[in-house]
């Protein structure tokens, strides 16, 4: 049942596990981002990821190169997500869950078909920011742009880690997520805090998906998968844990990616259907995650 | 002029009218105490001045409307509600940084400042808000209050379920600032005996309405007051 083993194939496999973890790590951290502060989880994540990876491919087919592009797209998306609560979110800001989970459904239906509209369908490459060749490391053949991918990632939680554990407006983030009435009290302006996690998610998830792309081809339905991943990620780590998110991403990326390599009848077709079962699981034996809180309801 | 002005203040929850048409001032530096019975409209009467209840009617302090519970914040006004409003999850440090989030420049003298009026949050500050004890979180809750160097001070049932000693430390320290600093308050209380002693002045809530305002020295002085919260 096992496939061939050797060690430098498990070396480069776990690399290119924790790369694929790593774009669900980012995606999964934006959907937790989102959810922290509404309780909703935003269906639209992967579409607008997948919009920003197009303004990145568009900018690059100006003339920018990819590491220019970058950061112009990362501005771009905040403020498209800080636009993006502040137009179809705020009206709905006091209704109830359920209503902005359908909305961001909506809004994921209406930013697929702008993507056909303006870059049209199909599926087309797109030229990442890291070399496609790998390096040689005691036998084992590593992938310069995994490793670039989980740096990028790296980088990011710590940014974002220091971004809201040391600043001002990171505490009134968290803190506004924890406690509105209570922030509002101390004088936070606590749906603006929400407008600025919608920008952070936007911005998280651009950055998942000009990683991913290289790795497979850019079209509108690019993050579809990959949302589905994260979604699997952020359960497993717990919904409204930051932390929780990462480790739920680079655990999902290398367990299915090894089970795909190693269980030969798993292969790649039915690395999906795992996700699925590890969220069902996870709802039923751990509801709060590894990371998260479980919400009780007295009845 | 006063620093705060209530003129005709309604208030209500959903159908349930609270306050009907509340007047009531606090001047620059002032202590006054609200009194009443349960379910008399207190605690209203302060959601009412941040804005943290549906209300109509005038609000002002310094004589610019209030409106919403960030912008009484922002115009100087520090509410420390029922239930004392901390942030359990975040530490003691985080919920001191929080107070002085309207605050622009160095706020290392204010964290000092309470430190020295409450000791005991300099030993818990990487602490949770939430493993407090409820003298700890009222001191917390009046110490985050502070942070922000309010013009007014709002406090709801601070004595609510400490004990004597505490709330003795807690009104001391309130006498304190409001002597030395000129910091005005509004405080609402069950605990008539004690309010009467801190503030100069008090108002008496019945149904929604002020029925008696006065001199605390009058206020006790007054019979039906002091059968009715006094208790002699």
């Amino acid at each position: 049942m096992l496939a061939s083993f050797t060690w430098s194939e498990f070396a480069e496999q776990i690399v290119s596990g924790l790369a694929d973890g790593s774009v669900y790590a980012s995606l999964a951290l934006a959907l937790v981002l989102i959810y922290r502060s509404t309780r909703a989880i935003n269906f639209a994540q992967g579409e607008m990821a997948t919009f920003s990876t197009f303004i990145a491919w568009s900018l690059m087919n100006h003339g920018l190169s990819f590491w220019e592009a970058f950061p112009v797209v990362l501005a771009i998306s905040f403020v498209g997500g800080v636009a993006v609560e502040r137009v179809i979110i705020r009206p709905v800001e006091q209704a109830p869950v359920l209503t902005i989970v359908i909305i961001t459904l909506g809004l994921a239906l209406l930013l697929n078909g702008l993507m056909y509209v303006i870059w049209g369908g199909g599926d087309r490459p797109f030229k990442g920011g890291f070399s496609s060749s790998t390096v040689e490391v005691a036998g084992a053949h590593i992938s310069i742009q995994y490793i670039g991918i989980i740096g990028v990632l790296a980088l990011l939680v710590v940014v974002l880690g220091l971004f809201f554990r040391y600043t001002k407006l990171g505490l009134a983030l968290r803190a506004a997520a924890l406690n509105p009435d209570s922030s509002r009290l101390v004088g936070v302006r606590v749906s603006w805090m929400l407008a600025l996690g919608w920008g952070l998610a936007a911005l998280v998830g651009a950055v998942a998906g000009m990683m991913v792309a290289p790795l497979q081809f850019l079209g509108p339905n690019m993050m579809q998968a990959v949302l589905l991943y994260a979604f699997a990620a952020a359960v497993l780590g717990g919904l409204d844990s930051p932390v929780g998110a990462v480790v739920g991403g680079l655990i999902l990326g290398l367990t299915i990616d090894l089970l795909g390599r190693y269980v030969g009848y798993i292969g790649s077709t039915l690395k999906l259907p795992v996700a699925l079962l590890l969220i069902l699981v996870f709802l039923f034996f751990r509801p709060g995650g590894l990371f998260g809180s479980v919400a009780t309801r007295r009845v | 002029m006063s620093l705060l002005e209530l003129r005709n203040v309604e208030a209500r929850y959903g159908p349930v009218r609270a306050l009907h048409g509340v007047s009531l001032n606090v001047g620059e530096g002032e202590f006054v105490a609200v009194l009443g019975a349960n379910g008399a409209g207190k605690t209203t009467t302060l959601r009412a001045v941040s804005g943290t209840v549906r209300r109509n009617g005038d609000v002002r302090l310094g004589g610019k409307k209030l409106r919403t519970p960030e912008g009484a914040a922002r115009a100087g006004v520090a509410h420390v509600p029922e239930g004392r409003g901390t942030f359990a999850e975040l530490s003691v440090w985080e919920n001191l940084r929080l107070g002085s989030y309207t605050r622009r420049g160095s706020t290392k003298e204010d964290v000092q400042r309470v430190f020295a009026l409450f000791p005991v949050l300099d030993r818990r500050r990487d602490q949770q808000a939430g493993t407090l004890s409820g003298g700890e979180q009222q001191m917390l809750a009046l110490g985050r209050a502070l942070m922000a160097r309010p013009r007014l001070l709002l406090l709801d049932e601070p004595s609510l379920g400490l004990a004597p000693l505490i709330v003795k430390e807690i009104f001391d320290v309130l006498a304190k600032l409001n002597r030395d600093e000129g910091t005005a308050v509004l405080v609402v209380e069950q605990n008539a005996n004690l309010a009467l002693a801190a503030a100069a002045r008090a108002y008496v809530l019945e149904v929604g309405r002020v029925v008696v305002d006065g001199p605390s020295d009058e206020l006790r002085a007054n019979e039906s007051v002091r059968r009715s919260y006094l208790g002699y």
